[in-house]
């Protein structure tokens, strides 16, 4: 269906191929990154294991729920601006809306657009679905969604019950795709196929590769495509300073943006844990370089990722006055803050790789990193680039830390956390942030993912975490009288008991 | 029943983890996929007035988060050593087992690995709760349901005067908190010993195993807790006095407690002090406001639309119509009433007052309603009481919103009831708080 640009199949010939835009479906992270859920150790031993594909998992008897691929494939979907979604699973798998519609309300209002709803529905799937199959609600559910939001294209996002009843819902999509003459992607985020939720961005750039990016019709070597989140932008400062524009997708880009994703001159990402296949698969199928950097954050970081995006767009000239300027613009404030925060003893709890930028940057800041808790952790990304390595760049810029991994077990961090106890706890998940709160501990959440990327970012994230430790006064009041659900044994024990054998 | 759903308005049966997290030291195990919970938990808690974790909710609910192994070869072992670790590691009173779509296809026995560490004395139940099953009201029925069937012990003596609530659904109502507390502040002050069961202060397991010893049961809702209340009647035999209107305001909770003293007998001498008292205190503030009700009364609606569960619309269309005296426009049911229940829901709208009548809708879909309630005319601007959904409607009409029913995100709810006589103060000052805040 889609034919590459003749450069990206001269460059590509001689790797293995990593995207298949023939199959609806994907390899899993456990298969295609080497993902797992489960250690305790420290970042230097753990950078070592995955370089040298020693990395095994371990399973842990005693969990606490965490997320599933869904919510990460509908976090991206639901916020592009002429794309409709459509859930196809009982009414629960959709309790999620509300959120994204929060997110995508408050987005608008941000970048000065008035507040919308978002285009989805779901399908909900019911008892005598389960039993006779529900590919009839779900083709009333895409035809309803076609009629309602007059879509560009429409997402069906599968889930755990559409998949265990055997629906055959490549095949309908496929059929109405035809007659309704709109591109239909199924996107395989059922809950159970992975133990890895981010494996939910990938199958929700898959069917974004698949169904709406097309070969490129010219090439713009001016415009970088940015892989993100729905944070601020402040890409588009910074590399009109490069003379470059930068393209910020998946969230609140248009149908369009993404169909000629392919005509950009490069792509990079500020965190790989979203965009390792996103990225790979433009490069792959379409020759847009993918930037192989670790993230833009802290000094270190972000020198090394302008410099790499510097030599695939031929700006190296002007990103070493960019660097030079910028650097000399925030050294002063800098100094101070690195004064003011020096030993104090942080605590990161974050996704992977935004794990990773978030320690960077409390070093950067002066601070230790006493613990920190990754979400998951992938051996390698999809570039297989060591280049990449953005836990390699933590440990070779910082010095070593101790790192633990779990999928985000709140009796597995307070444990830790009360035995850390870390000055401040910086994290980037909701739901966990409470759990630092709790114990007294000053906590800043990092909801926008781009507030302390690269240099303006770095001193901007500074002045927050000093003000968070600066003010305890609710976090020791909160301490005093929240109760924790956790036994006295729970407490003392080793946050890694549950921990089984390497899998 | 509409097939497709756009706006949700509830979430589905798994939903009853919420009931279990709104019972003091009860925590729930959840048995199903890994992202289940945290959706549910989404839904019906944190975007529904940031309602928060409390105690054992959010990311600190214990569940099996089953994959492909657990599909593939069953879940049971699974559970088993879940369920091992939640009692090593939570500091719990009960813990109910909730299963959801991927343990209920796949023909998990949860029943018997549950049974196994209820026959070592340890106080736990199972919900089968499969996404695929209904909704959240299902839910919360099942869970209770469950409570009663699989630990509950018929009681030795009955209490005299004590009364178990079955009323608004724990975080599903984003004002549920505070309308139990409310609750019982209004049964106790007729004479009653109020069983409320969820919230702060409720009383936890030793609550609930006062249920069988309960004088009656009171089922304060259009239809949600009936099947408990005859359940509890079948078992225990204990009478149940089902009222289906959620009193808010003077009128509606002086009737509401007028009927309760009546059918539990208590001396009517308190509960009429009582009644004056409150009255007097609800009527004083009204009084006080009147001014602002004639003098801005050429702006304010005249028209209300409800898009709420069967619970509210009728509480707020009553306390509307029969207090503040506007005008009833279409009332949307959105929480799936029985078949069999919507006949006298009907009737209860058709005869809100002796001469005023609300056209009823029951529909779950957003879509069709919103463009019915966009096609009518409307000579003042109408006020929609419903969800953070509508305010787009309420804005493309040119009228009023005020976020009362799930989900909320323009609001932080704290323990804020709507229910008696400070709840109708409540609902006027936020009502006309929306219509000034406009200005």
């Amino acid at each position: 269906m889609v034919e590459a640009a003749p450069s990206a199949v001269a460059c590509k010939e001689k790797q293995m191929k990593l995207i298949n835009l023939a199959n609806p479906n994907l390899p899993v992270r456990e298969q295609r990154l080497g993902s797992i859920i489960n250690y305790n150790g420290t970042a230097s031993d753990l950078a070592a294991q995955s370089r040298e594909g020693r990395l095994r998992d371990r399973a842990c008897s005693f969990t606490q729920v965490s997320s599933c691929a869904s919510s990460c494939a509908v976090c991206l979907l639901s916020l592009i601006q002429d794309a409709a979604v459509v859930n196809h699973g009982p009414l629960g798998c959709s309790g999620d809306f509300s959120a994204f519609n929060l997110v995508h309300r408050y987005g608008l209002v941000k970048r000065n657009q008035a507040a919308a709803n978002v285009r989805m529905v779901s399908s909900n799937l019911g008892e005598s679905d389960a039993i006779f199959g529900g590919e009839a609600k779900l083709e009333q559910a895409i035809r309803d969604a076609f009629a309602r939001f007059n879509p560009k294209v429409i997402f069906v996002t599968a889930s755990c019950a559409s998949a265990i009843t055997g629906e055959d819902i490549d095949a309908l999509t496929s059929r109405l795709e035809e007659e309704l003459g709109v591109p239909i992607g199924t996107v395989h985020c059922e809950g159970f196929r992975s133990k890895v939720w981010t494996t939910g961005f990938d199958a929700a750039y898959h069917a974004i590769l698949r169904k709406v990016v097309k070969p490129p019709r010219e090439k713009h070597p001016d415009v970088v495509n940015v892989i993100t989140f729905w944070g601020q932008d402040v890409f588009s400062e910074l590399f009109a300073r490069l003379g470059l524009k930068a393209n910020l997708v998946v969230p609140f880009a248009s149908v369009e943006q993404l169909r000629r994703l392919s005509e950009s001159a490069a792509t990079v990402q500020m965190c790989s844990t979203l965009g390792t296949y996103f990225a790979a698969g433009l490069e792959e199928l379409y020759g847009v370089a993918e930037v192989k950097a670790p993230p833009p954050y802290g000094l270190a970081g972000t020198d090394a990722w302008l410099r790499a995006l510097a030599k695939v767009t031929g700006k190296e000239s002007e990103v070493e006055a960019l660097i030079a300027d910028e650097h000399a613009a925030i050294a002063d404030e800098l100094a101070e803050l690195r004064e003011k925060l020096r030993g104090l003893r942080g605590y990161v709890a974050a996704g992977s790789v935004h794990g990773h930028s978030l320690s960077a940057v409390l070093r950067e800041l002066g601070m230790e990193v006493a613990g920190s808790c990754f979400w998951h952790h992938d051996a390698r990304f999809d570039n297989n680039d060591p280049s990449a390595d953005s836990l390699q760049h933590l440990v070779k810029s910082y010095g070593d830390l101790p790192v633990s991994i779990c999928n985000k077990q709140a009796y597995e961090m307070i444990n830790q956390l009360r035995r850390v106890k870390p000055d401040v706890f910086v994290v980037r998940h909701p739901g966990m942030a409470v759990w630092g709160g709790k114990l007294g501990i000053p906590t800043f959440l990092v909801e926008d993912e781009h507030y302390s990327l690269a240099y303006k970012g770095l001193v901007r994230f500074g002045h927050r975490i000093f003000d968070a430790v600066n003010n305890p006064s609710f976090y020791r009041n909160l301490s005093r009288h929240a109760r924790l659900p956790y036994t006295e044994w729970w407490l003392k024990q080793k946050s890694n008991v549950f921990l089984g054998a390497e899998q | 029943m509409s097939t497709t759903i756009e706006q949700p308005r509830q979430v589905c049966t798994l939903g009853g983890q919420q009931s279990v997290l709104a019972i003091e030291r009860a925590i729930p195990i959840i048995h199903a996929g890994p992202g289940c919970s945290g959706k549910v938990f989404s839904g019906m808690a944190f975007y529904n007035g940031f309602q928060g974790s409390g105690y054992a909710g959010g990311n600190a609910v214990v569940g099996t988060n089953s994959c492909e192994k657990e599909i593939i070869f069953g879940g049971e072992q699974r559970l088993r050593e879940v369920i091992e670790g939640a009692l090593q590691v939570m500091d719990g009173d009960l813990y109910v087992v909730l299963t959801g779509c991927t343990a209920d296809l796949v023909g998990d026995d949860t029943p018997s690995v549950v049974n196994e560490f209820r026959e070592r004395g340890v106080p736990i139940v199972h919900a089968s709760t499969g996404g695929f099953k209904g909704y959240n009201h299902q839910g919360h029925e099942l869970v209770v349901n469950a409570i009663v069937d699989q630990l509950l012990e018929p009681a030795t003596e009955i209490i005299p005067n004590l009364v178990n609530v079955w009323s608004v659904l724990p975080y599903h109502d984003t004002f549920w908190a505070g309308n139990l507390h409310a609750l019982r502040q209004l049964l106790e002050g007729i004479g009653l010993r109020a069983n409320i069961l969820f919230g702060h202060d409720s009383g936890g397991l030793n609550a609930w195993k006062q249920v069988p010893a309960a004088a009656f049961n009171l089922v304060l809702s259009p239809w949600c807790g009936l099947s408990i209340a005859e359940r509890l009647n079948q078992r225990y035999g204990t009478p149940f006095l089902h009222y289906p209107v959620f009193p808010i305001g003077g009128v509606e909770t002086s009737n509401f407690l007028r009927a309760v003293a009546q059918y539990a007998k208590l001396p009517p001498e308190q509960s009429e002090a009582y009644i004056a008292r409150q009255e007097a205190y609800f009527y004083h503030y009204l009084d006080r406001s009147a001014d602002f009700f004639m003098e801005m009364r050429w702006d304010l609606p005249e028209r209300f639309i409800t898009f709420a569960d069967s619970l509210y619309a009728l509480g707020i269309s009553r306390f509307l119509v029969n207090e503040i005296g506007i005008q009833p426009g279409v009332q949307v049911i959105t929480d799936h009433p029985p078949e069999a229940a919507r006949p006298a829901l009907q009737q209860q709208f058709a005869t809100l007052n002796p001469k005023i009548s609300a056209e009823v809708v029951f529909q779950d879909d957003s879509h069709d309603i919103a463009q019915l309630i966009a096609s009518r005319k409307y000579s003042q601007p109408p006020l929609i009481l419903g969800s953070s959904w509508d305010r787009d409607l309420a804005r493309k009409i040119g009228g009023y919103h005020l976020s009362i029913a799930l989900p909320i995100t323009d609001r932080l709810v704290m323990d804020r009831a709507y229910v008696g006589y400070q709840g109708g103060l409540r609902l006027i000052e936020d009502i006309y708080a929306a219509v000034l805040n406009t200005y």
